[in-house]
């Protein structure tokens, strides 16, 4: 469905330090620097897979889903979504996907959600009958009924972004680019949000490609990630793999019926968290059995789950990671 | 972008960019009071012509030459440049780009949008004008008025697509918002706007009828007040037309140019 080979978007950017001099200065010299945003990434995406982007801010994660939908020109690198070149833009290229962008909205600001969707379906060339059996589905899938008729601004953030999604999936687009869709919202609306995409891809084989600072979305979304690093392609696989290679150690989740002494704790793992009533213990993935039983045998343990380290701390711990390989690399550039 | 999709398109474009114009009804009469300047001169040229004619012009025809041109100004207009540089700058262009439509379409269509709105506002001037000057003050025959409205249209192809011209400057200056500036400047001096052009002197008159600037608004407001004969007005509307022509493959060829260039900032 998606094929990338060598993408690369540079960009040439006017830089001046601060001040009148300076300023003044640039009225006749001005100095620029390229910035690498996408530097030479490849990968395929399977029709109807959910994938989802992670990287830092700043990594090329936008960018590159701005390059798949056809926004951006790339300075290097082929692309297709389809069969399709997207800088090509090309009508039937248009009409297979959609880019929903969080901090971005297609809806009209004074008009209803409706004027939105009768006008992507006029721009669409949607037919008639299956636009009334779309909006159906879609209003009853996100329970937008009451919320179509009034005027965009007078909408919260949450039930804007229920209609956005409902625009943006008028004309049941095949490709769905999702940067940063949920945020902003309360936890509540994220997990509805999460929930209706999933059905969305379900439903119709639609594929997904994801990015977003919260990692609930994508843990309960896609099965595959790519990480993508200073323009830079560093992980490219499943996400429970990712887990595994980042942090292998399990977490032991501990709930305790009295207060025990940190040095109960220490000869089982090391001890991440220790409250009155609870801790969570770290240890290696082969040690589990072992501390489950040396745990239930020694503490006053009322309830024991066995986890993967958060997602968030593996995503820190493997950008921290490629941080380091990137200074010794450049150390070990001749000067 | 195929014609197709733009056709079947097209009246809902028109009919949601008309709900659009509705909802900004208030700028709108804001924006109309900003162009009142024709209203000012008028006052000033009929002074000037108080005790003896200007050219071929009494006081009465100078109340229909402005009447005109405030009425023609409300139709024959574009804000298609500040409307690209900031959703450039903004990045909110994303979005039109994403549709399957070319966004100079969308523009086109949203200030088309606006006629029924402005003309509220432009039908009744006329007629004043007709209450004040007698009939003359409008054409008297039908190829006229089928001149005027080439003429009107023509003036509005003008501005629009120098806008979008212009407009699409901004994505190799940063920001076109100056050039825009200097358009005006002369589109001020030049185009008819604040003195009829055949009150200049003759050399200066030959300048003018090679630039744009008095397709815009000089001829549909010379149209409208019955100021040529059959091959003149021909003649006019020609070289009006090829200045539309010229202008549209200057803004789509800048504007093909420049989204290339697009960096789509702002998230």
């Amino acid at each position: 469905m998606i094929s990338v080979r060598g993408l690369r978007k540079h960009y040439k950017v006017h830089k001046r330090p601060p001040g009148l001099k300076a300023a003044l200065r640039s009225l006749v010299h001005r100095s620029y620097t390229t910035v690498k945003a996408v530097d030479g990434i490849s990968f395929d995406i399977r029709p109807g897979e959910r994938v989802g982007f992670l990287g830092p801010n700043g990594a090329g994660k936008t960018t590159t889903l701005k390059i798949l939908s056809g926004l951006l020109y790339p300075s290097e690198g082929e692309v297709t979504v389809d069969g399709h070149v997207p800088q090509r833009r090309e009508e039937a290229f248009l009409k297979k996907i959609m880019l929903v962008m969080g901090q971005k909205q297609q809806l009209l600001w004074d008009l209803p959600p409706a004027e939105t969707f009768e006008l992507n379906r006029a721009i669409y060339d949607v037919p008639q009958a299956q636009y009334k059996k779309t909006i159906t589905d879609l209003v009853d899938l996100l329970e937008i009924g009451d919320l179509i008729g009034k005027p965009t601004r007078q909408l919260s953030l949450g039930e804007r972004m229920k209609c956005e999604l409902a625009a943006a999936l008028i004309h049941q687009p095949r490709v769905l680019f999702l940067d940063e869709p949920t945020i902003g919202l309360d936890v509540a609306m994220q997990a509805t949000m999460r929930t209706f995409i999933k059905e969305y891809n379900e439903r119709y084989g639609a594929t997904l490609i994801l990015t977003s600072h919260y990692m609930d979305d994508v843990a309960a979304l896609c099965p595959r990630v790519i990480v993508i690093d200073k323009g830079l392609l560093s992980y490219d696989g499943g996400l429970d793999a990712l887990v595994q290679r980042v942090r292998p150690e399990k977490r032991v989740v501990l709930r305790l019926s009295e207060e025990v002494d940190a040095s109960r704790l220490s000869p089982l793992g090391r001890v991440v968290t220790h409250e009155p009533g609870s801790a969570v213990l770290q240890v290696r993935q082969e040690a589990v059995n072992a501390t489950i039983t040396r745990a239930l045998s020694t503490l006053p343990v009322m309830d024991l789950t066995v986890e993967n380290a958060p997602l968030e701390e593996v995503m820190s711990e493997l950008f921290a990671e490629s941080k380091a390989r990137r200074a010794a690399a450049s150390e070990l550039m001749p000067a | 972008m195929s014609a197709r999709t733009v056709w079947r398109a097209f009246p809902t474009l028109l009919r949601v960019g008309f709900a659009e114009a509705v909802a900004y009804r208030a700028e709108m009469l804001i924006w109309v009071l900003s162009t009142t300047m024709p209203l000012v001169n008028m006052v000033l040229w009929m002074a000037v012509a108080r005790d003896a004619p200007v050219g071929r012009f009494g006081e009465a025809d100078f109340i229909s030459y402005f009447l005109a041109t405030f009425a023609v100004r409300q139709l024959a207009t574009s804000w298609a440049a500040w409307l690209i540089n900031w959703e450039v700058k903004q990045g909110v262009l994303s979005m039109r780009l994403l549709r399957p439509i070319s966004p100079l379409w969308t523009y086109a269509v949203e200030s088309i949008a606006n006629f029924p709105m402005r003309l509220v506002v432009a039908a009744p001037v006329v007629l004043l004008s007709v209450a004040l000057v007698g009939a003359r003050a409008v054409p008297q025959h039908a190829w006229q008025w089928g001149f005027f409205v080439l003429a009107l249209l023509g003036g509005w192809a003008i501005a629009f697509l120098a806008n979008v011209a212009i407009g699409a400057l901004c994505f190799f200056l940063e920001s076109s918002e100056r050039v825009l500036e200097v358009w005006l400047v002369l589109f001020f001096v030049c185009s008819g706007y604040m003195y009829p052009v055949e009150l200049l002197p003759p050399t200066l008159r030959t300048v003018i009828d090679w630039l744009p600037f008095r397709y815009q608004i000089g001829l549909p407001v010379e149209m409208l007040t019955g100021a040529f004969g059959w091959e003149e007005s021909v003649r006019l509307l020609g070289a009006q037309w090829a200045w539309v022509a010229a202008l549209a493959a200057l803004a789509a060829f800048t504007w093909k140019q420049g989204v290339r260039r697009f960096a789509a900032f702002g998230g």
